[in-house]
């Protein structure tokens, strides 16, 4: 039998504010274990929380760039829950009335845009960090992440493959960095995933039961741990068995999902109205202003990239999803319209190379977007070959001056003077008897090293298309 | 006539006239403590070295001619449920036996401003959760007015401070009737702010949306003056209120003509001594005789309040007191074998019977399938009980009640029936629910026992309250009498 899956995501983000939700506390990565958190923080008896609006806003941003409904009315409900990594024994999220709710959110899969289903979006705190040290007989706890503000984003159950889930998660990181309101490093644990997933006979209606997988801490993990549940409830059911609700745990280094809690033990976290905190009142004015402010989301760069600027679904992705490719690349086509597909080959050719070389931003490169766009106007109009436009970039990078100046000062504007080329033709052809005979037997390829040839005794600024004709007229005669 | 048993404001204007120093006056209510602490029990733990560091402070600023505080240089004690920076606060519990707050309540940062000598922590029933007083891990605390007999609760030592004048000054709080049944039961003037007049922060938490910390005084004048130093808004705590206020104390004004007293009826029926309702009528009676309009009023669904409190107060204790876990401070089972083992000796050692009882109760009504059925209910009660109060309130300026249904009951009398205990509670608990501020006067003796009544008034409404009560107090002359000991 076919089997069908059914996949939704819970993604944990953390915010990127200065501080922490209900305290004045950093929330700095990396920092000494237990030097960012204070006795509001690490819930010792008699402190209270008091809200940060950043949060929020954030929230906020994030539920009307995914479509979602703003709860303006809304207030903060306590998780009850026992972990020693959770100082207060509860975490301050939200329960019934999450701000955001019922939006949904499109993206593409291939050549297939797709639409999913956001159930909710809601703000909460994080927990901390346990410990395990050998040197030690016990867990130590670092308390520097609790409070950390968190949006957790809810999915439908819409998502029918690991790679519709894989688009997805994308996505949503894509649309977190267009914000800036997550740093979305995943390594520092900025994005955590539980993942459901339940399989059906395809056709069918009915969902199967599903099983919630935790401790999904990559995108890639996300795909496996995708992969690896299907193909184990593919199995279950296939040798005669049936899936059981349960929770369970991806380990990535195993590449496998292992049992959790089953159904009858799953918590009961007794949620009730936090009283510490007043309810969140947003006004209509507020939620405006915050639409009115967002920037153009990645889907519709996208597709303004795609099908008004004639760039291939690759370019437009890797332009879209990046914020300092995309800011850069609007920068110069606001210069050069015409010139969109060459900008964004030097973004994603030359000027990518330079970053992966150095670590850095386009932004950091203080690259001059007209300068760009001339550099790249002057091999369009053929006055610079491909060549010595790459020689002019790494200059202008290096020194900041203008491509006409360093054309100048170099003497690389391309030749195209056919007298001048003419000169250099016949000096090539007399000291390569060799390949010209081959050529005269047939092995017409020779063309392209004789053109190779002539580009070095021109010390590159020779047109390789007339040096081509030249060549091949004389050839031919 | 001994410093002590003068009120807090005629020593501050003995202070002000350098006739005694701010050591003089802590030294006399020290050696006052000294005297009647091993008969009281009032404190759990004592600070006469730091008073008088502060005190010292006080008449040094005073030499160089500073102007001081209203409160500066006037002893004060504070119910061990509040966070004092370097200072034990167990909450009377053996699970916080050790516990040491590295910061202090915004009230205490607010008496420390004023240069009151903090005298010590005084003694409550185990997290607030009690009327006698009988719940301490540590001991009990006896009525000055008679030893047999309990000095009520929670906010017991820091009442019966008072009363004895260990201290003219002290803090407690009041979930549901905390500061104002001992405040009745000991004969002093206990205050339950309007909920968000006074911070919460640093009060370890009982039930967050009924907490109240709220000050105890001899006197109504004294009692306006702490209420003025601690009121007001707090940016750590989000529930505080953001309203600014004018001192009271100063401008209290004698004179109820006029005012409209609302006698709610349901507090007078069943289960209240007829001698207290007696003492209680009488006292509106004098009201009437002083030009007050005495008005019946209904306050419908009002049997439901007990049953409605214990649901939510529960429910928001079982969650606050989650965090005493044995991981981090507190006590810890020497004893276990992982982690859940861990969670549950350490819990069931360091809490006494009455805090598990309550988290038992407050976890059950919070439990999937049953949450519908009593906290959402109760919820429920509690803003229909808002309705009917504001109600009355909008027919009446104040509303006139018991406070108690008797005296002071005998130590071990109700301890072994929890219902009885709860009942104590009865015209009490109700107003925590509704928010309203009420304040505690005391209105004469039953059987050589004192009684107070209680002020009920509209919320934020603390001043209406202080001028019936001065009225009261000025007009018929009753008031503190100092035990003896």
């Amino acid at each position: 039998m076919k089997y069908e899956a059914v996949i939704g995501i819970e993604m944990h983000a953390e915010l990127n504010t200065k501080t922490k939700i209900f305290c004045g506390c950093k929330t700095d990565y990396g920092a000494q274990v237990n030097t960012q958190c204070c006795p509001i923080c690490i819930g010792l008896p008699g402190t209270l929380p008091t809200l940060n609006k950043k949060v929020v806003e954030y929230a906020v941003k994030m539920g009307l760039a995914c479509g979602c409904t703003i709860n303006r009315e809304t207030k903060h409900d306590r998780k009850n829950y026992f972990y020693p990594d959770l100082p207060k024994a509860y975490q301050i999220s939200q329960y019934d009335i999450p701000l955001c709710e019922n939006g949904e959110i499109s993206f593409y899969v291939g050549e297939e845009k797709k639409s999913v289903r956001i159930l909710r979006i809601h703000i909460e705190e994080d927990a901390g960090k346990l410990l395990h040290d050998n040197r030690f007989s016990g867990t130590l706890i670092d308390f520097n992440r609790c409070g950390v503000p968190l949006i957790e984003i809810v999915s439908q159950p819409d998502l029918r493959s690991p790679e519709e889930a894989r688009a997805y998660l994308d996505a949503l990181k894509a649309i977190l960095e267009c914000l800036g309101i997550c740093n979305c490093r995943m390594q520092e644990g900025n994005i955590r995933c539980d993942v459901n997933v339940s399989i059906r006979p395809e056709g069918n209606e009915a969902f199967g039961n599903r099983v919630e997988m935790k401790n999904v801490n990559t995108f890639s993990g996300a795909v496996r741990g995708i992969e690896f549940e299907i193909a184990r409830q593919t199995a279950v059911l296939e040798a005669g068995g049936a899936i059981e609700q349960e929770t369970r745990r991806w380990d990535d280094d195993r590449g496998e999902s292992l049992p959790m809690r089953s159904k009858e033990d799953a918590q009961d976290y007794r949620y009730f109205p936090e009283p510490d905190l007043v309810p969140i009142r947003l006004d209509r004015a507020y939620v405006e202003e915050i639409q009115s402010s967002l920037p153009e989301l990645p889907l519709v760069k996208f597709e303004r990239y795609w099908k008004e600027q004639g760039l291939t679904q690759y370019e437009a992705t890797m332009l879209s999803t990046d914020k300092d490719k995309a800011s850069f690349y609007e920068s110069c086509i606001a210069v050069k319209p015409n010139l969109a597909k060459q900008i964004c080959n030097w973004i994603l050719g030359d000027i990518a190379k330079l970053q992966n070389q150095k670590h850095c931003l386009i932004s950091d490169l203080s690259i001059d977007p007209s300068a760009l766009c001339e550099l790249i106007e002057l091999n369009v109009a053929g006055t610079l070959s491909s060549t010595s436009a790459k020689a002019v970039f790494d200059e202008m990078v290096a020194t900041g001056k203008a491509p006409g100046t360093i054309v100048q000062e170099k003497g690389l504007a391309q030749v195209n003077d056919e007298e001048a080329l003419a000169a250099i033709v016949e000096k090539v052809l007399s000291e390569n008897q060799g390949p010209i005979a081959e050529y005269h037997n047939g092995k017409t390829n020779v063309l392209g090293f004789l053109v190779g040839q002539c580009m070095r005794n021109s010390k590159g600024k020779g047109n390789p298309q007339l040096f081509n004709k030249l060549l091949a007229e004389h050839l031919n005669q | 006539m001994e410093l002590y048993e003068k009120m807090g404001y005629e020593l501050r204007e003995l202070m002000d006239k350098k006739e005694v120093s701010a050591r003089e006056v802590t030294e006399s209510f020290l050696a006052r403590t000294d005297a009647v602490e091993g008969k009281l029990g009032s404190f759990l733990t004592l600070l006469p070295e730091e008073a008088l560091k502060t005190a010292d402070a006080v008449d040094k600023k005073a030499a160089a001619g500073e102007k001081l505080s209203p409160l500066a240089g006037l002893p004060i004690a504070i119910k061990d449920c509040i966070c004092t920076k370097d200072v034990r606060t167990t909450c009377a519990s053996k699970i916080l036996e050790n516990f040491i707050p590295p910061y202090d309540a915004t009230v205490v940062l607010r008496m420390k401003e004023q240069g009151m000598p903090i005298i010590g922590k005084t003694n409550l029933d185990e997290f607030a959760m009690g009327s006698s007083c009988e719940n301490s891990a540590y001991q009990k605390t006896h009525n000055p007015y008679d030893l047999s007999r309990v000095p009520g609760g929670s906010s017991g030592g820091s009442a019966a401070a008072v009363a004895a004048a260990q201290v003219p000054f002290s803090v407690g709080s009041d979930t549901g009737g905390s500061i104002r049944q001992p405040a009745c039961l000991t004969g002093i003037v206990g205050l339950k702010p309007s909920y968000g007049s006074v911070s919460r922060y640093g009060l370890v938490a009982f039930g967050s949306s009924l907490d109240q910390v709220g000050p105890f005084a001899r006197c109504v004048k004294d009692n306006a003056m702490l209420f003025d130093a601690i009121a007001g808004p707090d940016a750590m705590d989000a529930t505080s209120a953001r309203i600014n206020r004018t001192p009271i104390a100063p401008n209290l004004k004698v004179g109820v003509k006029g005012l409209k007293i609302g006698l709610p009826k349901e507090f007078f029926g069943e289960g209240i001594d007829p001698e207290v309702r007696a003492l209680i009528m009488a006292a509106a009676e004098e009201y009437r005789k002083m030009g007050a309009e005495l008005l019946e009023v209904d306050l419908p669904f009002a049997e439901y309040a007990l049953p409605t409190y214990y649901i939510v107060s529960s429910a928001e204790a079982s969650s606050n007191l989650a965090r005493f876990d044995g991981v981090k401070y507190g006590y810890r089972s020497p004893n276990f074998e992982d982690l859940n083992d861990l969670y549950f000796k350490s819990r069931s050692e360091g809490f006494g019977p009455e805090v598990r009882r309550r988290i038992m109760l407050g976890t059950y009504v919070l439990s999937s399938g049953y949450y519908d059925a009593y906290y959402k209910r109760a919820q429920l009660m509690r803003e229909k009980l808002k309705q009917v109060y504001n109600a009355a309130l909008d027919r009446c300026d104040v509303l006139l009640t018991p406070t108690s249904p008797t005296v002071a009951f005998k130590l071990g009398e109700k301890e072994s029936d929890p219902l009885s205990m709860y009942l104590s509670d009865i015209c009490t608990v109700s107003i925590n629910m509704v928010e309203l501020p009420a304040l505690v006067v005391p209105c004469g003796m039953v059987n050589g026992l004192p009684m107070g009544m209680q002020l009920i008034g509209r919320k934020y409404a603390e001043e209406t309250l202080y001028n019936v009560a001065y009225t009261f107090e000025q007009t018929t002359g009753l008031g503190w009498v100092c035990p003896t000991l």
